[in-house]
């Protein structure tokens, strides 16, 4: 049983080798550079508007406005890090309805990749509004003695981060096989739409998880260090 | 009783143990989690939007710690380093 979309190789030349991970990601990438390029080729302002631009405006005006909610920042600086993240997530896992697409978000790679640019993201975004001293002045609060706890934090929620959407989709992918051996008929369809919600709100939690740490990281701390 | 024997049974034991008892507490917080947001929905029905947002947040919080045990669990059925070597014992 294959239950990574890792261990489906495709292509193997020895030093490196292309699995259905790396080819699913590409063909999402493809598909979304492809289809957002193919909608705002012909933008208009007119009152009467595509159905893709109106899907589009309805997509970025939502994530702008709950971007702006959470930080109480212009979500200009936000947008392209959390609604690339929101997007790719909740793509990937919606297509895994579709029969031989295996979500590259059920491979703890790609999940550990993202967690990792979250964990950049965080200092990079939040030393542009503080200082480098107010910013590592927060491990060492409220005393010296936090400081390696407040360090296994930080680590253990990028962790929790990747392992998060890892289990999720890989656990709806389990489901679906194992429901196949034991009642092949109706319940693997109820799990799969099952499946879908715990996609959709997987993405969502996951791009508001790195906007609340981001934005957490942004915050002026008051008080003397 | 063959080492092979013995550490498939101890795998199995122990991967329905962790799901098992793992998936407990999880539960239970999520459940404790629920109850307060819709306590505090009916409440304040105007703050509908922000309960939601912090009880998604928080459930998913709460539920990674059945996902490791559900990761763990998956590893000693699928991917049981322990066995691997038995096995790579027994064929070398």
């Amino acid at each position: 049983m294959k239950y990574s979309p890792d261990l489906y190789i495709l292509l193997d030349w020895g030093w490196g080798q292309i699995n259905a991970t790396l080819l699913f990601t590409w063909l999402i990438m493809l598909l979304m550079t492809g289809g957002s390029w193919w909608i705002t080729r012909r933008l208009t302002s007119s009152t009467t508007i595509s159905a893709g631009q109106n899907l589009l405006e309805v997509l970025v005006q939502g994530m702008v406005d709950h971007i702006e909610e959470i930080t109480h920042r212009p979500a200009k600086r936000f947008l392209p890090l959390i609604g690339t993240l929101f997007l790719f997530i909740l793509v990937s896992n919606v297509l895994g309805l579709v029969p031989f697409f295996q979500p590259p978000t059920g491979s703890l790679s790609t999940t550990c990749a993202f967690a990792l640019l979250v964990f950049v993201a965080v200092p990079a975004y939040g030393l542009t509004t503080r200082t480098l001293k107010n910013y590592l002045g927060q491990y060492i609060r409220p005393t010296i003695l936090m400081l390696p706890f407040n360090i296994l934090g930080e680590i253990s929620r990028t962790f929790a981060l990747a392992v998060r959407l890892y289990g999720n989709v890989m656990s709806s992918t389990v489901i679906g096989i194992v429901l196949l051996l034991i009642t092949p008929i109706f319940v693997p369809v109820i799990m799969q739409a099952l499946g879908l919600l715990t996609g959709v709100i997987q993405a969502y939690i996951f791009a508001l998880l790195a906007l609340v740490y981001i934005a957490s990281a942004m915050e002026e701390e008051k008080g003397e260090v | 009783m063959t080492e092979i024997a013995l550490i498939g049974m101890a795998s199995a034991l122990g991967a329905g143990l962790c799901i098992g008892i793992g998936a407990v507490g999880s539960a239970i917080g999520e459940g404790l989690a629920a109850a307060a947001a819709l306590r505090a929905i009916a409440q304040q029905p105007d703050h509908t939007a922000t309960i939601t947002r912090t009880l998604f947040v928080s459930m998913a919080m709460i539920e990674s710690t059945a996902i490791y045990a559900f990761v763990i669990s998956m590893i000693l059925i699928f991917a049981n380093p322990f066995w691997n070597y038995v096995i790579a014992q027994g064929a070398g």
